[in-house]
């Protein structure tokens, strides 16, 4: 591998926290404790190398780790800690190879952050780049299932040493199911592996750059409060956003079917917006932003809400009455809008029959966009 | 209803007497570092000026931020051991993980991990192991330490590792302090955690202060009930405070944003309270202060209190002005309560804002001639800045274009010229001592926080359910049944439950009752 990357410190765990936490856009669960328990990493003299994409060999195996369970259990129920190292070396002894780096599936939420925390432990490098842009709730929803990795073997691995391997798995919906069910009698919180991919599949599928952009966006907001700069103009300006609803939350509705935190909020216009009206359907993440009853924004695209005042991501938890929100839409990854993608994590994937899915546009013009990512 | 509402500062002890919504008297006395004398000070000059006799006097409303301010200055904290129920679950990161280094030192930083705590489903992690929390036990008694707080993971929904773990404890170290998470926090365990440990140090302190506002009544001859206010703007008896220190966290800024709604009529403003050395600046919405909506630290620490969305700077009355090549600075030093003895126009010679503001013939205190000498430009420049210091601050509480009305309260008010930033100002009548008024109009709380099945009733009739219990906590607490108000409704469905399980947070306040 070619070290062309650069090392984490700790002063970046802020940042790629806050980062990490907007580009859940409002799931993935809170980056906070997994930014901690990096912090603890890093001072006891672990080290953790980003290396861009293109570093990894065509022969090279590159892991896959996330946390999987449910949200609200990782804030009170932290980890052991080795959960996902334990699931990597499972699946390892299971496919007989060896990885040479990490990556993650998704940049959003909490799962941005367990690669690289399971790289530390491991003494290997992480990738920058992820399967997703963002956050989405099921294992399948990533470029690298998307585009026809093969799920078998994979492994889940509970805080008290059981580790279990799921040696042959005709299809990822059988993966999801079987993951699912006993991630919840390991409690609802566990650590997972998927088998190595080639270095050579991960340079074609992953979303480039990801672990970089959360980094730099998460400074852009640090930055703009320390300069008592408007936040959610500064997030539009460094992301290409672009600002769709300013509101106050009017009624947060949730409730549970299949697993997963099934919902929406509605909200009031606010200024600019006075006299609208916005609802955003919920499920985990954000799928589809309707301003007075029209999708404005739908799945793949990202939707995130913004506290109007601090520029906070607000991910779907902490939604409550009264909060005065700032709601943002990016466009997503092309890898992510194809029509084998769309079938996965279009609109109508998540029961939304209904509605098409129009693409956004940055607000970026294409010329400073490649120049940006030249 | 006669009340005495006292707000007990790091610079000033404030006293009103109230008889219903009338103000019958406020005063202003220096806060003394023993507490005591400054309290008993402030409640003798409060009766004198209302013309009543003690045990006129019916209930008494006590605001301090003494407890915030020990933890954020880190002292009269007490050694404590933090004893967390998880393993092999929480290893990775210990009790205190979060903490600055000052504080986590100042209380010794024993933290211990030991097996226990439930899954969200209630089965245990792993089974309690005694043992491992005698020897625990030994740890501590071996150390000296007389403050514990426990915290098992998922006691919110289930209780009982961490009341068996306290009763271990308390038998094998008699006469120590036990502090259990679960009756402070919610869902979130390393806030509640913290919070808890937070409460362990403070409970020491908390005693002694408790003792001096009790012998502080005493020797006024009061002899009506007494209450403490909490971060939320309601009250806890003198008992349940000497156990629960860490509930007045904040307690001050509420007060004051709430007596400035009560003294000005208005429900929705911004309010910009001055005091000798800091400024807060908070929303007023529906007469209640607008809270946090992300996680609000204490002294350095995160914790999962509902605070008041306040932002703090260094202005008041007492703030150095220096006039430097870079123009000129206005704070965050301050004279404090020094002000009396150490401002130019009381004979000394730092030159602070208020020496400023009385020269520009904006304040009357002190001796004018002892300023006459201060340069003109330099007066115009102070303004200027303490003026864009209170605009940047107020714009930065307002959430919209609206053109909201900003109710100025404080000893500091002086400072205030004119607009805020174009925005219309209030300064109500007892202006300076807002915050005691907000102390003496504190009401009573029930709070219920369970878990209900939706396959065997409704989202509604839970909500509705777990209101008509909240009611009655409010009502049992002191609170008048028919001015009870909800002011709280939260569900959160917890994952993968069976039967659709949701958690119901619903919390009602009222007025407190007297006869």
């Amino acid at each position: 591998m070619s070290p062309r990357g650069y090392r984490l410190g700790e002063s970046d765990l802020l940042p790629l926290s806050l980062g990490a936490a907007l580009f859940g856009t409002g799931g993935g669960g809170n980056p906070y404790i997994g930014m901690l328990r990096l912090r603890e990493l890093l001072r006891k003299g672990a080290e953790v190398e980003v290396l861009p994409l293109e570093a990894v060999g065509d022969d090279d195996y590159v892991g896959s780790v996330g946390g999987i369970g449910a949200p609200v259990v990782g804030i009170e129920k932290i980890k052991q800690g080795q959960e996902c190292l334990r699931a990597l070396r499972g699946v390892e002894e299971a496919a007989g190879v060896r990885v040479s780096a990490l990556i993650s599936a998704e940049i959003g939420g909490s799962n941005s952050i367990e690669p690289v925390l399971t790289a530390a432990y491991a003494g290997l490098p992480v990738l920058d780049g992820d399967g997703m842009g963002r956050a989405f709730p099921e294992v399948q929803m990533s470029t690298f299932f998307i585009y026809g990795h093969d799920p078998s073997p994979s492994a889940i691995a509970d805080d008290k040493g059981n580790v279990v391997v799921f040696k042959t798995v005709v299809d990822m919906y059988w993966l999801e199911r079987f993951a699912r069910h006993i991630a919840v009698d390991m409690g609802a919180g566990a650590g997972f592996a998927t088998t190595p991919m080639l270095g050579s599949y991960v340079k074609k599928v992953a979303v480039p750059g990801t672990l970089t952009q959360a980094l730099e966006v998460g400074r852009t907001i640090l930055d703009a409060r320390a300069k008592r700069q408007n936040v959610v103009e500064r997030i539009l300006e460094k992301t290409g956003a672009t600002l769709f609803f300013t509101g106050k939350v009017a009624d947060v509705r949730r409730e549970l079917r299949g697993g997963f935190a099934m919902g929406g909020a509605r909200l009031k216009g606010l200024g600019g917006h006075a006299g609208s009206e916005a609802r955003i359907a919920i499920q985990n993440e954000n799928l589809v932003l309707f301003v007075d009853g029209e999708p404005a924004v739908v799945v793949p695209d990202l939707i995130m809400n913004l506290e109007l005042e601090t520029g906070e991501p607000i991910t779907t938890e902490m939604l409550r009455y009264g909060q005065q929100l700032a709601v943002i839409g990016i466009p997503a990854h092309d890898l992510m809008k194809t029509p084998a993608a769309l079938k996965v994590v279009g609109p109508k994937a998540f029961g939304y029959p209904d509605i098409e899915f129009v693409p956004l546009q940055s607000s970026i013009p294409p010329s400073r966009r490649r120049a940006r990512h030249a | 209803m006669i009340r005495i509402g006292v707000d007990v500062g790091g610079t000033n002890t404030d006293a009103v007497v109230m008889d219903g919504a009338k103000v019958l008297a406020g005063v202003k006395a220096v806060t003394t570092p023993d507490v005591m004398s400054g309290v008993v000070a402030a409640l003798k000059s409060v009766l004198a000026a209302s013309g009543l006799e003690p045990d006129a006097i019916d209930v008494v409303m006590i605001g301090t931020t003494h407890f915030t301010n020990a933890v954020v200055q880190r002292r009269d904290l007490a050694p404590t051991a933090a004893v967390r129920l998880g393993l092999p679950a929480t290893a990775s990161l210990p009790p205190m993980v979060d903490w600055p280094d000052d504080l986590k030192s100042a209380i010794g930083g024993h933290a211990f991990l030991a097996h226990g705590g439930h899954e969200f489903d209630g089965r245990e992690i792993s089974p309690l192991d005694e043992s491992e929390l005698l020897g625990i036990a030994a740890n501590i008694r071996a150390k000296g330490i007389r403050s514990v707080a426990i915290a098992s993971v998922f006691s919110p929904v289930n209780t009982e590792c961490e009341a068996k773990a306290g009763e271990i404890l308390a038998r094998a170290l008699p006469g120590v302090h036990i502090t259990l998470s679960s009756d402070i926090g919610r869902i979130g365990l390393l806030e509640r955690e913290n919070a808890a440990i937070m409460n362990a140090c403070l409970r020491d302190l908390a005693k002694l202060v408790v003792d001096a506002f009790r012998a502080a009544l005493d020797a006024c001859g009061v002899r009506g009930r007494f209450y403490l206010t909490q971060n939320d703007g309601t009250l806890m008896d003198a008992a349940y405070a000497e156990r629960f220190p860490v509930l007045t966290f904040a307690s001050g800024p509420t007060n004051s944003i709430r007596g400035a709604a009560f003294l000005s009529g208005v429900a929705e403003a911004i309010v910009v309270d001055i005091g000798g050395t800091t400024t807060d600046v908070g929303a007023l919405h529906k007469g209640f202060p607008r809270p946090a909506t992300v996680a609000v630290e204490v002294g350095g620490v995160r914790t999962n209190f509902r605070m008041p969305d306040v932002f703090s700077f260094g202005l008041g009355g007492g703030s150095l002005v220096v006039d430097g090549p870079g123009g000129v600075t206005v704070g965050p030093t301050s004279v404090g309560y020094k002000l009396i003895s150490e401002a130019l126009v009381f004979g000394g010679s730092t030159l602070t804002t208020t020496d400023v503001i009385v020269a520009a013939g904006q304040a009357f205190l002190g001796d004018h001639k002892k300023v006459a000498h201060l340069d003109a430009g330099l007066i115009a420049r102070t303004q200027a800045r303490i003026a864009d210091m209170l605009e940047t601050a107020v714009e930065r509480s307002r959430l919209s274009a609206e053109p909201l009305p900003v109710i100025v309260v404080g000893g500091g008010s002086i400072l205030v010229k004119g607009k805020i930033g174009g925005l219309e100002v209030i300064k109500p009548h007892h202006f300076a001592v807002a915050n005691a008024v907000g102390a003496a109009i504190a009401q009573v709380s029930g709070e219920i926080d369970r878990v209900y099945s939706l396959a065997a009733m409704s989202r509604t009739d839970a909500i509705h359910d777990a209101e008509e219990k909240a009611r009655a906590i409010a009502v049992a607490a002191g609170a008048r049944a028919d001015s009870i108000e909800v002011v709280d409704v939260e569900d959160v469905p917890l994952a993968y439950l069976p039967g659709n399980a949701t958690r119901v947070h619903v919390k009602v306040v009222g007025d407190l009752h007297v006869a």
